[in-house]
Parts: C-alpha cells; sequence; structure tokens
C-alpha cells in the first residue's frame, strides 16, 4: 500500500496528504505538513470520481477547471501567487526538477501556480492537451513559431491577418531569417502552391482581422497533413465558446487573452494551445535532442504534451515572453463569465448588424451573421453560435469624402469609445483612414483590403437599443 | 483522449478509477525496458515514480543496477512481490510479459503511453490481472496528484471539494 511506501519517506503526516507534499513545492503545496489537522478534510484514502468519469460542460469547466481548492486555506477562488520563485524540498529534488525529470514550480518566467489555473483552464474549454500562457497574444505567436522555426525556414499565412502579425511574420521574423508568403484564406490552390521546401508552418485566423473572413478549416486541416506540416490557427476573435479549431484537427491555437477572454479591458495576456493530434516528432526543430537539457528529445520524452513542454522549458524560459500571475487572476476572471458575456456579444452585434444594413447612410456591413455575407455558409458551419462581434462597414457619405464622413462620425458617437482595441465588454470603434492607417492614400488603403469610409465595430455588452440609438445619431451627423 | 484505443477498449484500459486504484494500491514496480540512459523516457518515468515512493525493479537484458537498483534480465526474475509489470518495450514482446507478469502473481499490467496489445490485454485478463494500456503512469499520477497541473497540462480532474489533488 502506497502507506507504508510513504513512510518511508519519513516526513508525511497522514495518508491522505502523503503524495502532494512529497513533489510539490511548499509555497504552493495544497497539502503542507504545515497545515492544521482541522483544515484538511481529505477523507481516508477513496477520493471521489473527481470528475474523472464524467465529460463536465462547457459553463462548469469555466468556473472549476484548473483550480481545484486547496487543503491548507480552502480558498474558494483562485489565489494570486505573486512570487518570482519557489523553494526546493531538497537538493535532489531541484536537480530533478531543473532536468524535467519532477513536475514542479522553478521560477514564475517558466510556470507559476496562478497561471497554471489559467492554463488548465483555458486549455480544457478549447479540448487542448494544455496550455501555454504568455504576455501577450502576439507573444503567443513568438513562442509558438520559435518553438518551429529555424533560419531559412518559411511561413505561408492568410493574407487576411491582424496587421500587428504581419509586421512580426514580415519585419521581425525576417530579421531571424524566417519569410513568410500570404495567400487568399479560402484559395487551397494559393496555399498549396506557396507550400515550398522550407515551409514549416501554415497560419490562419478563424476570423480575419479586419475583413471579417471565416476560415475554411477542414480543407486547410487537410492540405496541410498532406504536406506534414502543422497548421497554427489565431482563434482571438471566436473564443473557444463559439469555435474550437482543435475540434477540427488543427495542430495548434493562439489566442489573444486580452478581448474576450478577459472582456475587462484591464489586462494584456495570450496562450498557446496544442490539441495533441500532430506527430511533433516529424518536426526536427522540436524533435531533435535539445542542447539545453542534455539531448533530451522532447516529443518522444513526453508524448503528446511534447511541444508544450518545449515550448515552456526552452522558448518561454528564453524569451520571457511570460505572463504574469496578477494578470492570469485577471484573466480567470473573465473566462469565469466567457459563455454568458459572448452570448451577448454575438446578440448585440447580429441586431447592430442588421440596422447598420437597412440604415440609409451605410454602403454595406462585413458580418458572417447576414445572409447575404459570402461568409454566411462558413459561419454557420465553424461558427453556430455566432460569428464574433468584430466587424466592419462601410459609410455611404452622400456626397461627402468618405473619410471626412468617417472622420465625422466617430467624433459624434457618444456611447462607442474610439481606440484600438477589440473584445471590451464596452462597443468600441475605429476609422483606420483617420488613425491606423492616416498615412495612406485612398488608393493604397484599398490596395491592403481597407477603404476610407471603412469603420471597425467591436460590439460591447450595453443595451442593444443604445448602442443602435448612438450609431443613428452618428450618421444622421455625417448629412448636417 | 489522445490514444488511439476505441471508447470501449479506454472504458476498459484506461478507466480512472482503475488508474487511481492502482496508484493508490501499489508499491513495488517492475519496469520492463527501463533504460540506462539518463535521457529515455523511460528514466524520466522511473525517476519521478521513485521519487514519488514507489518501489521500483528495472528488469534489463545486459545492466547489472538503474537507477541505484538492482537490475534482472527477466520478469520472472524479480524477487519478492511486484504489485505492477510496466512495459516500455514494443507491442509485438507484450504478450510474452502479460504471461510472466501472471506468473509472478503480479496485480496488474501497465503498457505505457503509445503501447497497444490487445492480446497481452487478453492474457492478462484471463489471468484477472488489472491491465492499463496507451497511458503513462507518470502523467497518470502527475494528473490526480497535480504535477502535471503545474506545467499547464489539461488534467480534467474537476471537483469543488478542498484537497482533492491526489491519486
Amino acid at each position: 500500500m502506497l502507506t507504508s511506501v510513504c513512510k518511508t519517506l519519513g516526513r508525511l503526516p497522514t495518508p491522505t496528504v502523503e503524495l502532494s507534499v512529497t513533489t510539490l513545492p511548499p509555497r504552493m503545496s495544497p497539502d503542507s505538513d504545515t497545515s492544521p489537522a482541522s483544515s484538511s478534510p481529505p477523507s481516508n484514502g477513496t477520493p471521489s470520481a473527481a470528475g474523472a468519469g464524467r465529460d463536465f460542460g462547457f459553463e462548469t469547466r469555466m468556473l472549476h477547471a484548473g483550480h481545484i481548492p486547496d487543503a491548507e486555506t480552502g480558498s474558494r477562488a483562485v489565489p494570486i501567487h505573486q512570487t518570482t520563485s519557489y523553494v526546493f524540498d531538497d537538493t535532489n529534488y531541484a536537480a530533478q526538477l531543473f532536468e524535467l525529470k519532477a513536475y514542479g514550480n522553478i521560477y514564475t518566467r517558466i510556470n507559476n501556480p496562478t497561471t497554471a489555473a489559467f492554463e488548465e483552464r483555458i486549455a480544457s474549454l478549447a479540448n487542448a492537451v494544455g496550455a501555454v500562457a504568455t504576455a501577450s497574444g502576439m507573444a503567443a505567436e513568438l513562442v509558438a513559431l520559435m518553438t518551429l522555426l529555424e533560419p531559412g525556414d518559411e511561413i505561408v499565412a492568410s493574407a487576411h491577418l491582424y496587421g500587428g502579425t504581419r509586421t512580426l511574420f514580415t519585419n521581425t521574423f525576417q530579421k531571424l531569417s524566417v519569410e513568410a508568403s500570404f495567400v487568399e484564406p479560402n484559395d487551397l490552390d494559393a496555399w498549396d502552391a506557396a507550400i515550398t521546401d522550407d515551409t514549416k508552418v501554415l497560419y490562419g485566423e478563424t476570423i480575419g482581422n479586419p475583413q471579417g473572413s471565416v476560415l475554411d478549416i477542414e480543407p486547410l486541416v487537410e492540405l496541410a497533413d498532406a504536406h506534414g506540416l502543422p497548421l497554427i490557427i489565431d482563434n482571438t476573435f471566436a473564443t473557444p465558446y463559439l469555435c474550437r479549431p482543435l475540434d477540427w484537427d488543427v495542430p495548434l491555437v493562439v489566442q489573444s487573452a486580452t478581448k474576450f477572454i478577459g472582456g475587462h479591458g484591464t489586462s494584456i495576456g495570450g496562450v498557446v494551445l496544442d490539441g495533441g493530434s500532430f506527430d511533433f516528432t516529424t518536426i526536427d526543430a522540436v524533435a531533435e535532442p535539445s542542447d539545453s537539457y542534455h539531448g533530451l528529445k522532447f516529443p518522444d520524452t513526453f508524448g503528446h504534451q511534447g511541444y508544450l513542454m518545449k515550448t515552456r522549458a526552452e522558448t518561454l524560459r528564453d524569451t520571457g515572453a511570460s505572463l504574469s500571475p496578477f494578470n492570469a487572476f485577471q484573466l480567470i476572471q473573465g473566462l469565469e463569465t466567457l459563455s454568458v458575456r459572448v452570448e451577448r456579444h454575438v446578440d448585440n452585434a447580429q441586431a447592430v448588424a442588421e440596422h447598420l444594413h437597412e440604415h440609409p447612410r451605410v454602403e454595406r456591413v462585413a458580418y458572417p451573421g447576414l445572409p447575404g455575407n459570402p461568409y454566411h455558409a462558413l459561419a454557420q458551419k465553424y461558427l453556430p453560435k455566432g460569428p464574433g462581434a468584430i466587424f466592419t462597414f462601410e459609410l455611404s457619405p452622400d456626397g461627402q469624402a468618405p473619410r471626412a464622413a468617417g472622420k465625422t462620425f466617430i467624433e459624434n458617437l457618444q456611447l462607442f469609445s474610439h481606440l484600438a482595441n477589440v473584445g471590451d465588454a464596452r462597443s468600441l470603434v475605429l476609422h483606420p483612414a483617420s488613425t491606423t492607417h492616416q498615412q495612406l492614400s485612398d488608393e493604397e488603403m484599398r490596395a491592403s483590403g481597407l477603404s476610407p469610409g471603412m469603420i471597425r465595430l467591436s460590439i460591447g455588452l450595453e443595451d442593444t437599443n443604445d448602442l443602435l440609438w448612438d450609431l443613428d445619431q452618428a450618421l444622421h451627423a455625417i448629412s448636417q | 483522449m489522445n490514444s488511439s484505443l476505441s471508447p470501449e477498449q479506454q472504458e476498459q484500459y484506461q478507466h480512472p478509477d482503475t488508474i487511481r486504484r492502482l496508484l493508490r494500491a501499489t508499491d513495488t514496480i517492475a519496469m520492463v525496458g527501463l533504460s540506462s540512459s539518463p535521457q529515455k523516457a523511460s528514466q524520466f518515468v522511473a525517476t519521478y515514480l521513485q521519487h514519488q515512493g514507489y518501489h521500483i525493479v528495472p528488469v534489463h537484458p545486459k545492466a547489472d543496477s538503474i537507477l541505484g537498483e538492482t537490475a534482472y534480465p527477466d520478469v520472472e526474475s524479480v524477487p519478492g512481490p511486484v504489485d505492477v509489470v510496466n512495459v516500455f518495450r514494443p507491442p509485438h514482446e507484450c504478450p510474452t510479459y502479460a504471461e510472466q507478469a501472471a506468473a509472478i502473481g503480479a496485480d496488474a499490467l501497465w503498457l505505457q503511453l503509445g503501447i497497444v496489445s490487445p492480446e497481452a490485454a487478453a492474457i492478462a485478463d484471463e489471468h484477472g490481472l488489472d491491465v492499463v494500456m496507451d497511458r503513462c503512469m507518470k502523467m497518470e499520477h502527475g494528473r490526480y496528484q497535480g504535477g502535471m497541473h503545474w506545467m499547464g497540462m489539461n488534467t480534467g480532474v474537476i471537483t469543488a471539494q478542498r484537497g482533492r489533488r491526489q491519486v
């Protein structure tokens, strides 16, 4: 019996707490032997099924996955472990930790108990084998890709990408001798033609920013598989509530947690998720012996957790792109209400899109929730609960210059916040032609898929009628 | 989750109740195919389980000792009671280990992650042994005890009961 086994270790007070003490660093050990007996309710030897026998629903996991109230304090909320480092049990244990032979906390740049709660929770919601949280969505892209790529490698990516991702690929990665090419997201032949012997990864967004294009994931996964390449999908606009690309056998997902995951607009963060379906022993950059771990081969040793272990133990360790424990705590607060909020985001977005679609001052609305939208069928397939809450529309400026009309519209809005973010609980608006892209001519804007009269909205949780009122009065101001 | 087994086989050979019962009840684990090389997966598993207090007995055709424990050339040479025969060898060898596990009176045959042998399972079943297949003993221990959670992995363990991070 384990009871007798553990007694041989000579430091374990009661049968039920023995195992934890042997591996968990004291700082976060839930069953620390310093805890008073009265605060340690675990019973004697017949643990409950602890969820093992049941597949709990999404909403249950939003609230419970990744956090079990610890025996020492019983804290119901996830505590903020605002610590840089963790005391080792002994030198032998420390050596095992550094060799990755023991599980445990070493240093918050690599892992942290609060961050781990966030990671396991979002991994559970995304149906991933695990997650690595990062300082931002951009950091998630960086560490996900740096784990896969070496100098001379190439990325083939959808042309419908967030601008920051595009500059990461074209500017920063170029300094590391990694090249990227861009293709129309749903043109499979274009993807196929762009893949060369040096291509190591394919990259796209579930819902392209800002075009609102829905990626046809299934055939792209097939194409990636046929080439033996991992596909990474940025699922920021959809969240795991609206779409779970890993369920479609996408190997890897990255996600900004700053947006709908947090929802409050207080904290920057990101996450890398692995569905466990891709065989990384076939990818040299991941599979080859690691110089910094005595020749350890991550996918051989850690199986389907190998890619994430390498991402954490090497890339996160070396780049320092880690999420702070406080931000992890904030993002956990967001996850706990994700489905409820996103449902309302989507309902409001649909109402606003339909309203604008009928408005005489609006030329067109690019929301896949509208039946006439070219991505409507794909949205129904991949995003049956709704295609998110971020979309663009084109002003019909009634004889005015579209750029000036856009400016007038923005300046007359009362509720929509004019800023460069999306996915806040509040409704947000951006007019690229007078802000992020103001240095481009009308023609240059059209060449990059934008236009001078284009407005981007991120629909929040406000009273629907108040949002419609605000848009109406600002549209009315254009024709004054 | 992450297994080539059918749902029925998973129910039979990866059942959480069986896994947790074995992890709790086991003292001695005979590890067939435990490598003498420190960077092999089997050494990671053995080092971890040893640190958790399990008695690891290496079964290795050539080595004298691994991780400080005397190694034996085959399962049947292992002296003393063995609770689990844990296998890191290819599937076609597994029926032999199933026979040997039964012969020495082990309680269970445990084939590691990626190793599937319905034939070995049938033999072990027949002799009344518990069988686990295509599962890593370290990961399963870490799933319930919590170590795997600290690495951001999805353990699937959900409970509101206090202090339940244990096997």
